[in-house]
């Protein structure tokens, strides 16, 4: 049994002036290349598109630029046209974003398909198609992926709206003063609010994955004729391993695994749609609801995220701490309940979940006395925190950090780490290589696992985390249990941040007594951001949650994307699978730790 | 060795099993652990049995938050509540629906007529309570809510959702405190300067508490 390590790298922030930050140098050099191809506006590379390919595959192997790693794909819907935006970095030198825009026709939108550049844009090419109805020529599977096919437009489009639809943008007059109370179920009754698109018949629909499912012939099989035929199966959606209401199409030879094709959009509620009809503060409790294990994090992403868009705010130097106190804590908690549940996969059923979840309780405990709930904390505001955490935070937190915690990961760790039946099942499966990992954009964990020393806290310092000691935790071979190690590495590492953070943090102001310290003051519900737009990301327990936010200088985000790591992450499920047995399936899924309420948003 | 690591794991198991016997053998068997007054303790204990609900309860935080409520004076009974509709506003799913009083002569008084809350779609963000300039709404700490059906109960309207000030005062006694200090202060510099608007005075002067 050979022992597997993970190697703590400290890559320097980036602090230097970079290629990549100079984006008419970019457009420069591609031009030199394609003639005429980009051109800059607002910070965008702006291309041609039918050159888009060829231009993305000179970002990515131009070794001056070397944006390997595309991150997120989104569209915006403006009057004239439609965006589709690619957000780009280079993970060597840790530069970026370089942000990618080619634009397509209102009418009949189309723009090349870039999976044979970046195979990651497969999952979110299908996003952009969904929701808004942008087409992507070349791409291999261009259908629907949250919503079905008897679902008529496109929710994102701006002249979409829902069954329900009351008014463009909240506050909703109609709701007050009146004071009667109309339900939406009775405006729009069961029936009316169903409109499907034409041609489209739902008696002779078949979900994707159940057409070809070949039965096994039993005569055969008693005989031992059988010669293995495929057979295409649904894991899911009601599967205690998927964590949620996720489906798998496996097509199997025997019981290998030769294609997977995750299958979501159980739990798609049209977040940002929601989200753009929202004021930008209302929004902040909605994000608890992504990824709900770990909600102030979230909280995290989307407050630096528009504070981008805001020249003027200023976070208070005790809420900065205050903020990184949450995530890091945030991150423990979460990575004990991803590992307690991988363990429970692999068949150690709840001793080491409760094991985990007991230390998750203590943490939750800090959440409910600082903001008030366990789980949909809605902590953060733009410019600093809700509140300031009361008195017995802080002896709780002390203890916690210089000693619970840390003999807690230890027991953890022990128990099961060297386990022999985890060892035979979790090494060298599930292995995603260092190459794929890029290509196929995963992010957090799952690709410091396999070799990539790549966190959004060292590569595009926010907050304040530029202060703090820490390295990042990076796997060797990319399996299983690199993944399980990374964890229980970056579990010390957020310690080590805890344990400074709670040492240094100045005293300060109480910012429950003097709300004009969140930005905006009372009136900060009705915060109208400049015209503008970012693309804001942290790095959460599961990887970087991305935040692209387009203003046109409203109350209302104009658009409101967002880039979720769960998601990203299945688009690598089918390299993983390929070869391995159903039981490993359920494993591998457990180690990319994806939570529903994110992925399908 | 090989199974030296299963044996590890088990002896670990074995020792919280041993470490939960000993915790709940310090403190005496089939005591209450977790008290509705609860001194002792946030976190969960050792121990072998878990939170006895609905007869043992969990200490909750100040700042727990659940539904808000509104606040009425406790000495002339009045709400503090001036049908500003900030709050209906502010919240997230919009699930508040105010009335305004009206006077005889159909002007608008700034008191509600009546308040509703739709608790089915509210999502406890707290946003209503943290943006009332009157200190009128506030989070309650009180949990049991299940009904039989979601379209009737689940509408709390002004008569269920109207508490004491001193309610309040007793949950939540340090925001309570800190809240008054800063109407006091308020009042003080009214008082000084007399050049704030009868139209944003709560509607009855904050109680003594």
């Amino acid at each position: 049994m050979t022992m597997q390590k993970v190697t703590n790298v400290s890559p320097a922030p980036m602090t230097v002036a970079t290629p990549l930050k100079d984006v008419n140098a970019v457009a420069a050099k591609v031009n030199e290349q394609f003639p005429g191809a980009a051109s800059v506006d607002g910070g965008s590379l702006i291309v041609e598109r039918a050159q888009s390919v060829p231009v993305a595959r000179l970002l990515r192997d131009d070794p001056s630029l070397g944006v390997d790693y595309l991150e997120d794909i989104t569209s915006v819907d403006w009057p004239d046209r439609f965006d589709v935006v690619y957000n780009m970095y280079n993970t060597t030198r840790q530069e970026g974003p370089l942000r990618m825009k080619v634009k397509a026709d209102k009418a009949d939108p189309v723009v090349p398909s870039l999976v044979p550049v970046h195979p990651g844009a497969n999952l979110m090419e299908r996003e952009v198609y969904d929701l808004m109805g942008v087409k992507f020529d070349g791409h291999p599977n261009l259908k629907r992926v949250l919503l079905w096919e008897g679902f008529n437009g496109h929710p994102l489009r701006k002249d979409w709206k829902e069954a329900y639809f009351e008014e463009e943008k909240k506050p909703y007059d109609q709701r007050w003063p009146d004071g009667k109370l109309v339900r939406a179920e009775d405006r729009v009754p069961y029936k009316d609010n169903i409109v499907l698109p034409p041609g489209f018949d739902p008696s002779k629909y078949t979900a994707p994955g159940e057409d070809n499912v070949t039965l096994v012939d039993a005569d055969a099989l008693k005989k031992g004729e059988i010669r293995s035929d495929t057979l295409v199966i649904n894991m899911g959606p009601q599967h205690p391993s998927t964590h949620g209401v996720f489906r798998m199409r496996l097509r199997l030879e025997g019981e290998r695994i030769v294609d997977l094709q995750p299958v979501c959009g159980y739990l798609h509620r049209n977040h940002e749609k929601i989200g753009e009809r929202n004021a930008w503060l209302m929004n902040m409790p909605y994000t608890d609801r992504l990824d709900y294990v770990s909600s102030m994090a979230n909280n995290f992403a989307y407050a630096i995220a528009v504070e981008k868009l805001l020249p003027t705010v200023k976070v208070p130097e005790r809420a900065e701490y205050l903020r990184v106190i949450m995530a890091e804590f945030t991150r423990i908690a979460n990575h004990f309940f991803a590992l307690g549940q991988l363990l429970s996969d692999m068949g150690a059923f709840f001793t080491p979940m409760l094991y985990g979840i007991e230390e998750r309780e203590w943490i939750l405990d800090l959440f409910e006395m600082s903001s008030g709930a366990r789980m949909m904390c809605n902590y953060l505001r733009f410019g600093g925190v809700a509140k300031d955490p009361p008195d017995e935070f802080w002896p709780l937190a002390n203890k916690l950090v210089n000693d619970r915690l840390e003999r807690a990961i230890d027991r953890f760790d022990e128990l099961i780490a060297q386990n022999e039946i985890v060892l035979s099942r979790a090494q060298n499966v599930g292995v995603l290589s260092r190459a794929d990992a890029l290509a196929f954009g995963t992010v957090g964990p799952v690709l410091r696992a396999s070799g990539v020393p790549y966190d959004v806290r060292r590569a595009e310092p926010y907050s304040i985390y530029d202060r703090f000691d820490f390295s990042i935790p990076v796997g060797t071979v990319g399996d299983v249990y690199d993944r399980y190690l990374v964890r229980i590495a970056e579990m010390r590492e957020s310690l080590k941040i805890l344990r400074q953070a709670i040492k240094d943090i100045p005293g300060g102001q109480q910012y429950n007594a003097d709300p004009a310290m969140i930005y905006g003051g009372p009136k900060g519900w009705q915060l109208k951001v400049p015209k503008g737009e970012v693309y804001g990301r942290a790095e959460n327990p599961k990887g970087s949650l991305g935040f692209y936010l387009v203003s046109d200088g409203g109350t209302n985000p104009y658009r409101y994307h967002i880039h979720a790591p769960s998601y990203v992450n299945i688009g690598a499920l089918n390299v993983m699978c390929k070869g391995q047995t159903v039981a490993d399936v359920v494993i591998i899924t457990g180690s990319l730790d994806i939570v529903l309420g994110e992925l399908d948003r | 060795m090989f199974g030296k690591g299963i044996l590890t794991g088990l002896g670990i198991t074995f020792r919280h099993i041993v470490d939960s016997f000993a915790a709940d053998r310090r403190r005496g068997f089939g005591k209450n652990r977790y008290l509705p007054e609860g001194k002792e303790h946030t976190g969960p204990v050792p121990g072998w049995i878990t939170v006895q609900y609905p007869e043992e309860k969990l200490q909750l935080p100040e700042n727990f938050r659940f539904y808000p409520v509104l606040i009425k004076d406790d000495e002339t009974g009045a709400d503090w509540c001036t049908a500003c509709g900030i709050c209906a506003r502010v919240c997230p799913p919009q699930c508040i629906w105010i009335v305004r009083a009206k006077k005889d002569d159909g002007k608008p008084e700034p008191r509600p007529e009546q308040f509703f809350i739709d608790t089915t779609i509210c999502m406890q963000c707290g946003y209503c309570a943290e943006y009332c300039p009157f200190d009128a709404i506030k989070m309650d700490h009180r949990y049991e809510y299940s009904t039989l059906e979601r379209t009737v109960s689940g509408i709390h309207d002004k008569e269920r959702l109207t508490v004491f000030q001193s309610y309040y005062a007793q949950t939540h006694p340090r925001a309570a405190a800190a809240e008054k200090a800063v109407r006091d202060e308020k009042e003080a510099k009214k008082a000084k300067g007399g050049r704030a608007s009868k139209e944003e005075k709560p509607a009855a002067a904050p109680a003594a508490h």
